[in-house]
């Protein structure tokens, strides 16, 4: 039988680019930013062979309002961008997040605050992922750590983001957005999609935010223009999609949204172990870093330490059982991280002071090494 | 008008939470008569607003409607436009939300020339925020951020609009509820990027603040100072310095924006063709 399965060698921005398109995105808009721009460039020219279309905004803000717009007459939309444009952006995530629009947003991290180093790579931008925009919000933030797990990672976001309504981020950094590797292009059957619920009922039955009429959390969402004739708003809204301030209301909302997150997270939580079984000290790593933790966990076992990595591919909601449980057999988790320390904390909180908790930090604009990791793992 | 005007709204949701005397009932009531007016089937109509008095307009009615962030409801109604160019899309903002906060936006909305209708509600006055100045208050009238008076100039927003390359600009007051209607008519059958700008009155914030006590006075002023191109070719400069002109201001034709994507697919479509 011949093998449909194509090797190709490619860019990180090109895999989040093609396994979007895969994954059934058809509307893209942006705004060039370094080091994410390829994505764009790759959709202008892509999307339009393949039904879809693409727009240069203005700005950053009007790049993820469009993709929140186009989201809703049914299409799978994404933006792309880097600091700068990812806090621009932050105040409609937050109305993706309360009207329930499914749209990816990818942060290709580089140094920041501000404009900061836009060619270098970073891991600064995991705390602003999840709590950027104000207020109490569901979100589930992806991280890869290849150019091939790019191109996979980047479906899932996509279903995650369909299946439960939410926007969904996708962290990149510089050094995955730039680097060139080896990626085995899946076939398009082997790859699970995940479309929206929409209403079978009437249009005149419809109660678009009635999630009693989905699965008690996530209600069916119907696209604009098939008669459905319904309202979304940012202000906190009743089943009929109409402002409400009535308490009950406004907290049952807020509850439901944020509900999603614990429904969805053994579904959303991807984790991967490497030699953890037997292991008396742990790293946890995400993104690039994830790679020169697992080149110092081979090396340690070398020297005779029985090292483990836990490499964690969901960021948010954070794998807390994974970790919680590795801390309680290991002497100590050390956890670089390309920031001053953010998801350490994380570590320590689900720990519970089982054990100790090591922030490797690396803020000169250049990734971690496996010396600086493995040179941890010796001093432990 | 072929049908009630209830019929295009959810009555359900009233009352509506504009003041006494507001002027954006009847600048909404023309809209709905536009829309009768061009028998547009109601399922394919979608309305989008941004943040602010006049963007609350299409929460009552009953079309697809979409209330956005603020200064972004063109940027929304883009992407709509582009993935479903069938739709009439028609965005209703304020003053403030979009001459200030989506300036940028208005402005690369006409550049791009897509078909979507915009409704500019001016007030002259930030109302939902109880009346600060805003880019549309005319100089020396006050406001709560401008308590001296404002030192300001504001935008023509028609001319700035049709500067920007829109297909089609014109002004109506909601005193000549009549003619405005007709009015944003012509610009939602407009194939490329319409606006219009309809002068409202806010009594509460704007005119309470500025000498002009109700809704009466208000709209009085409105037909006082609002002419006719004709009319205004026939007023001398200094005649015309506290008027404004009301009708068409200005129509071009010019290739619409997801007319022009389509040479783009067709383009792309046909280097993979050639590609087999």
């Amino acid at each position: 039988m011949e093998s449909k399965t194509k090797i190709r060698l490619m860019q990180g921005n090109e895999a989040c680019a093609e396994g979007a398109v895969a994954a059934g995105l058809r509307f893209f808009a942006g705004y060039p930013i370094t080091p994410s721009t390829e994505i764009a460039e790759e959709l202008a020219a892509i999307l339009p062979k393949v039904g879809g279309k693409f727009i240069q905004m203005e700005d950053e803000i009007a790049s993820i309002s469009a993709i929140i717009g186009a989201s809703l007459t049914g299409v799978k939309s994404m933006t792309a961008t880097s600091g700068p444009g990812f806090s621009l952006k932050q105040e409609s995530i937050g109305f993706a997040a309360i009207a329930e629009v499914p749209c990816v947003i990818v942060n290709v991290m580089r140094v920041g605050p501000s404009t900061g180093v836009p060619t270098a790579p970073s891991q600064a931008d995991v705390m602003q992922a999840r709590w950027g925009t104000h207020g109490d919000h569901p979100v589930v933030v992806l991280c890869p750590t290849s150019v091939a797990e790019t191109y996979t990672l980047i479906v899932e976001a996509f279903n995650i983001s369909e299946r439960w309504r939410i926007p969904v981020v996708f962290l990149m950094d510089e050094g995955i957005g730039h680097m060139r590797e080896k990626v085995v292009i899946p076939d398009s059957g082997e790859l699970k999609i995940v479309n929206r619920l929409r209403p079978t009922c009437k249009p005149e039955d419809y109660l678009p935010f009635d999630a009693d009429a989905g699965d008690g959390v996530v209600p069916p969402m119907a696209d604009f223009g098939t008669g459905y004739r319904y309202h979304l708003t940012g202000l906190t809204h009743d089943r009929t999609g109409f402002p409400t301030t009535k308490r009950p209301e406004v907290d049952a909302l807020i509850r439901r949204l944020c509900s999603k997150i614990d429904k969805a997270k053994q579904e959303v939580t991807f984790v991967d172990e490497v030699l953890t079984e037997d292991a008396d000290i742990a790293v946890f790593a995400y993104g690039i870093t994830a790679r020169a933790g697992a080149k110092a966990v081979r090396d340690a076992r070398a020297l005779g330490i029985s090292a483990g990595l836990l490499k964690a591919k969901t960021l948010w909601p954070f794998p807390e059982e994974h970790v919680e449980r590795i801390a309680s057999k290991v002497r100590a988790i050390i956890v670089p991280e390309m920031n001053m320390g953010q998801l350490v904390r994380e570590v320590e909180r689900a720990s519970k002071g089982k054990t100790k908790v090591i922030s490797l930090t690396r803020v000169d604009a250049e990734p971690i090494s496996p010396d600086q990791i493995l040179t941890a793992l010796k001093e432990v | 008008m072929a049908r009630p005007i209830t019929y295009y709204l959810r009555a359900d949701k009233m009352p509506h939470i504009w003041c006494e005397g507001c002027g954006h009932g009847i600048v909404m009531g023309a809209v709905l008569r536009a829309i009768d007016s061009l028998d547009l089937d109601k399922n394919n109509v979608c309305v989008v607003s941004g943040i602010g008095c006049a963007s609350r307009a299409p929460g009552y009615l009953d079309f697809d409607t979409l209330h956005t962030t603020h200064g972004r409801a063109l940027a929304f109604a883009t992407g709509i436009k582009m993935m479903k160019p069938n739709l009439d899309v028609i965005v209703l903002a304020g003053d403030g939300d979009l001459a200030a906060i989506g300036g940028n936006h208005l402005i690369h909305a006409a550049r791009r020339n897509i078909n979507v209708t915009t409704i500019c509600f001016n007030n002259s006055i930030y109302g939902m925020t109880s009346g600060q100045y805003s880019p549309m208050t005319p100089t020396g009238k006050m406001a709560t951020t401008a308590p001296y008076g404002n030192i300001e100039e504001p935008f023509d927003l028609c001319d700035l609009v049709f500067a920007a390359g829109a297909s089609f600009v014109g002004r109506g007051t909601a005193y000549h509820a009549g003619p405005l209607s007709r009015l944003i008519a012509k610009a939602i059958a407009t194939d490329g990027f319409a606006f219009v700008e309809a002068v409202s009155q806010c009594p509460t914030y704007f005119g309470r603040r500025n000498k002009m006590r109700n809704a009466l006075v208000m709209l009085d002023w409105q037909k006082e100072h609002a002419v006719t191109k004709k009319a205004a070719s026939r007023l001398s400069p200094e005649e015309m310095a506290d008027k404004f002109i009301i009708g068409e201001i200005g129509t071009r034709i010019r290739p619409e924006y997801t007319k022009r994507y389509e040479a783009i697919i067709e383009a792309a479509t046909k280097e993979t063709d050639d590609n087999v």
